[in-house]
């Protein structure tokens, strides 16, 4: 599997998507500025966490503009696949690459921990290495990660199983609805979420709950 | 032409002696922007000149310091090429002030210092004190001071991985906030601020000058009153984005050997870093302001000098290579201009509008500076003569201390920090220390931040040594070989001989125990006037240690891991309850003296625990400190979910001193039974004084053989509950 990893300025999980592919696929990603205007390429795009331009706007707002981004979309419309984390969940929104929006978090406090996933969706590329309903531990750490989305766009997305991951029950960080912590879109090509697999690739960080992901995608785009 | 008159002087906060020593030295009266320079750098806070005389007695050397005090911050070789540079500095009037942008731009201030000198900040710690909960400012100060930490730490991808949060009336009218910042380099390409050679480029880089923070400098070294709050227009405001970006691109231009020399732009601005570049580098400077990037319009050079604008850098580059450098600023989006030009004069020159607007000797901002050695009076230290209470039950006595506002869990704050980021953190907030691997490696850094002030309160020397003796047995607790500090002294007004007596107190305690254990100081800060209305704090001088792991994979932490490890205390109880917690929150008073620390006893247990760790054969240890051995064991059982069962076994002191007594140089290990036996013969060999004090039990509770037990739900609610219910009531003002 090829990939890449898109940096904007202020992106600052970048380094560690790279470091997760480099130790996952043995093969150091493509990383990407922000003013390219093409994809090398690739079967893989990640858009990885951070604050790109600041946060200024609205999250993700500015970085949906960029002139990578262009590439990024056509990428996703050819089926190449992308998966947006934290901060690349919000760019991806706001490209309406996927649907909805990320609010401020319930509390409007900033929450960095572990919180407990259900995987609820496992017929896609970023998910099949996973067993339906199982639960799995990953870190949050954003400030704006509270989905929210209308009643139509919320009951479809569960229609067509769209809902890749959700809080557990109780565990909800950011008073998203209906849980979600994770979506696919309607081609199954493009996944957003919040929490951070990139950081549970190594058990001494914590688990090793992430490394799933990047294995579907790998057996998947190999 | 701006008239100076003695008003004038005053208000810049130079004496009418210092006044003088400045006409001496110009020979001539100085011009309004002159008298600003002086003013900035012959404050406190740019010139140490109260402290100055006392530091010089800190040990700073050791065969693996790169770099002492004197830089932006201090270096160590931590083996492989690689080096660790760090450092901890004050924010504390700014934060009082105004404690969102107080905090964030200390938090900003440090990691510049930091990555100046070639380092990409790989973790931050901070040391926040506020007042007593009860008072009306404090829950608005915890809440933005916390949120501006996070605000800008988390933005710029460092993870902020631990340090520490204490209540104290003291503190009402003088919070403080220190954050320390630690990088990783090759040792090899370490960056110093010597701007050594005539004729080449003085480049400034990063954000724009505004009218922002002019002064700063200057509020910093003074005291508080009530008309404070006017003060606020003094306080930076940060851009951690723009930070972010400048961070980056010096570490671009950093790859290529254009740069001679590189200084961040911290307090007093360009003022400071022009004339600290050029004293280093014993060269002249000469700057053209009307080359400095701008965001007000008709800014004065009196301001531009002055002004504490945030996210800038001032550089000296090789000549011919300021092309390749404006290219890569170009990319970061970021400012960059030649604004000046080293010479051979020694001299600051400062040309505006084709004027000269300063024209003066570099040497009288820095060598010349005053050094003054300020009466003071050592106070006698308080002697540790403290009955107690003997009817007080003991488990309730644990579950008020576990809840207390110092001893609750700290989780309200450190959740709003991005404490994961870097995919380094190994250990996180919450234990002895925080443990980040230096990356792609197996090695790791331990950081940890402590001080107790009440101990320094009452006696300031032995109370400075407990800090010290607290930072390296945390950083042994864990597992890492403790190799240097950076300490932020935090203390009152230096003109009272009382306070100065703290200050001198305090440095020489810090210097005994640094050199004791082989611990050198490699930087720091000062911070005095800590004063409202006359009311100083409890004296502060907090210690950031760090330490070296050989390998991450052989690490302790606080958590119990199995039911049946034998609990082994490691260390003397003789149950000293003077300024502990077990007093002040359970009899509410705070009596007695200071704990003794034995330097040498403190080396010998922590080097034995350091090398069960680093040999594998343990995984469970907790340092005993605030709060006594109880409140250990409770942590431990807390963070483990874990019971236990403990006894007194072969002591005469009375339970109370024995469970919250706060003697020094002691751990409690967590050892699985089989290698008991052996440790316990090893210990005795080593002549150690120790004991099996019980173990680990299935059943959920904490259990003290004829005392009682109690759950560790309960506890658990009381740890956890105290933080987020405080936050969480109404706003009092």
């Amino acid at each position: 599997m090829k990939s890449a990893v898109i940096v904007f300025p202020a992106s600052n999980c970048d380094r560690d998507a790279q470091t997760a592919l480099k130790q996952l696929t043995g093969k150091d990603p493509h990383m990407v500025w922000h003013q390219d205007s093409a994809l090398p390429d690739v079967d893989l795009v990640v858009l990885p966490g951070g604050f790109s331009y600041g946060d200024y706007l609205r999250c993700g707002a500015m970085a949906s503009q960029s002139s990578v981004m262009k590439a990024v979309k056509a990428h996703a419309e050819k089926g190449g696949a992308v998966v947006g984390i934290c901060n690349g969940f919000q760019v991806l929104t706001e490209t309406h690459l996927l649907p909805g929006a990320l609010m401020r978090n319930a509390d409007l406090k900033f929450v960095c921990r572990p919180v407990k996933l259900t995987v609820e969706e496992t017929q896609s590329a970023f998910t099949r290495k996973y067993s339906k309903g199982q639960q799995i531990t990953v870190p949050v750490a954003h400030g704006e990660g509270n989905y929210f989305a209308d009643e139509e766009t919320l009951n479809r997305l569960e229609g067509e199983n769209r809902v890749a991951f959700r809080y557990a029950e109780g565990d909800n960080p950011n008073g998203s609805a209906r849980n979600i912590a994770g979506i696919l879109n309607e081609k199954r090509n493009v996944l957003g979420l919040m929490p951070h697999p990139e950081r549970v690739v190594d058990p001494l960080l914590g688990g090793e709950d992430g490394k799933a992901l990047f294995q579907s995608l790998i057996e998947t785009l190999s | 032409m701006t008239q100076i008159t003695p008003e004038l002087v005053k208000e810049h906060g130079l004496t009418e002696g210092e006044y003088a020593r400045i006409k001496r030295l110009l020979n001539r009266e100085p011009s309004f922007v002159e008298l600003g320079i002086f003013s900035v750098m012959w404050s406190e806070h740019c010139s140490y000149k109260s402290t100055r005389f006392h530091l010089r007695k800190l040990p700073t050397k050791a065969p693996w310091v790169l770099q002492g005090p004197g830089e932006n911050a201090g270096v160590i070789d931590i083996g492989d090429g690689d080096a660790c540079i760090f450092k901890m500095e004050s924010h504390n009037h700014p934060s009082f002030i105004e404690p969102y942008q107080g905090a964030a731009t200390g938090v900003g201030g440090i990691m510049r210092d930091v990555f100046t000198m070639g380092a990409r900040p790989i973790a931050m710690m901070n040391a926040l004190r506020f007042g007593e909960p009860s008072h009306p400012k404090t829950r608005h100060l915890v809440e933005g001071v916390v949120r501006g930490i996070g605000g800008y730490g988390n933005c710029m991808g460092v993870p902020t991985v631990g340090g520490e949060v204490n209540f104290h009336r003291s503190y009402n009218g003088n919070i403080l906030v220190n954050a320390m910042c630690v990088g990783l380099a090759k040792a090899n390409n370490i960056f110093l601020s010597a701007a050594k050679g005539a004729g080449n480029p003085v480049v400034y880089i990063g954000s724009k000058t505004g009218r922002d923070g002019i002064h700063g400098a200057t509020m910093a070294s003074a005291e508080f009153d009530d008309a404070s709050d006017e003060k606020r227009p003094t306080v930076q405001v940060g851009d951690p984005f723009t930070e972010k970006l400048l961070l980056e691109a010096c570490l671009e231009l950093m790859a290529t050997d254009a740069i001679i020399a590189i200084q961040d732009m911290g307090a007093a601005g360009l003022t400071s870093s022009s004339a600290e570049m050029g004293d280093k580098g014993g060269s002249g400077i000469e700057l053209d302001l009307d080359k400095v990037p701008q965001r007000e319009a008709n800014m004065t050079a009196y301001e531009m000098m002055l002004s504490e604008s945030q996210e800038r850098m001032l550089a000296v580059l090789k000549p011919g290579r300021e092309a390749e450098a404006e290219k890569i600023f170009k990319k970061w989006e970021l400012d960059f201009a030649v604004i000046g030009i080293t010479t051979d004069t020694k001299r600051l020159v400062v040309k505006h509008k084709g004027k000269i607007e300063a024209d003066m000797p570099i040497t009288a901002l820095s060598d010349e500076a005053p050094v003054l050695e300020r009466p003071y009076e050592r106070p006698a230290p308080k002697v540790d003569t403290t009955s107690f209470d003997k009817s007080k039950k003991l488990m309730d006595s644990l579950a008020t201390i576990i809840g207390s506002p110092d001893m609750a869990s700290r989780r309200w704050v450190w959740e709003q920090y991005d404490h994961t980021v870097m995919a380094d953190t190994v250990q996180r907030p919450g234990g002895d220390a925080a443990v980040v691997r230096v990356h792609g490696t197996n090695k790791g850094l331990a950081i940890s931040t402590d001080v107790t002030p009440r101990y320094c309160k009452a006696d300031p020397f032995e109370g400075a040594k407990q800090a010290v003796a607290e930072s390296y047995r945390n950083i042994s607790a864990v597992g890492a070989l403790p190799l240097a500090v950076t300490d932020n002294l935090n203390f009152g007004n230096p003109q009272k001989p009382q306070i100065m007596g703290e200050i001198v107190g305090a440095i020489d305690g810090i210097g005994e125990a640094c050199r004791a254990l082989d611990y050198p100081v490699i930087g720091g800060n000062c911070s005095l006037y800590n004063e409202t209305n006359g009311e100083g704090i409890l004296p502060t001088p907090a210690i950031g240690g760090v330490g070296l792991m050989k390998d991450v994979h052989r690490m302790a932490t606080v958590a119990l891991k199995r039911e049946g490890d034998a609990l082994l205390l490691i260390g003397e109880t003789r149950g000293h309850l003077g300024q502990s917690i077990y007093l002040r929150e359970v009899e509410g008073r705070e009596d007695g003296g200071a704990p003794p620390v034995d330097l040498k006893v403190e080396r010998k247990h922590g080097e034995f625990v350091r090398k069960l760790i680093e040999d594998g054969r343990v995984d469970t240890v907790h340092d005993c400190s605030d709060g006594g051995l109880l409140s250990a064991l409770a942590e431990m059982a807390l963070a483990g979910n874990i019971g236990v069962d403990v006894g007194v076994a072969g002591t005469t002191v009375d339970a109370i001193p024995f469970f919250f007594g706060e003697d020094q140089a002691r751990y409690v290990l967590a050892v699985p039974a089989k290698e008991a036996d052996k440790i316990e013969g090893e210990l005795r060999e080593a002549g150690i004084i120790h004991a099996l004090i019980g173990k680990t039990i299935a059943e959920k509770v904490v259990r003290v053989e004829r005392e009682g037990e109690v759950s560790i739900a309960a506890l658990r609610k009381a740890h956890e509950g105290w933080f987020p219910t405080y936050m969480s009531a109404p706003h009092t003002n």
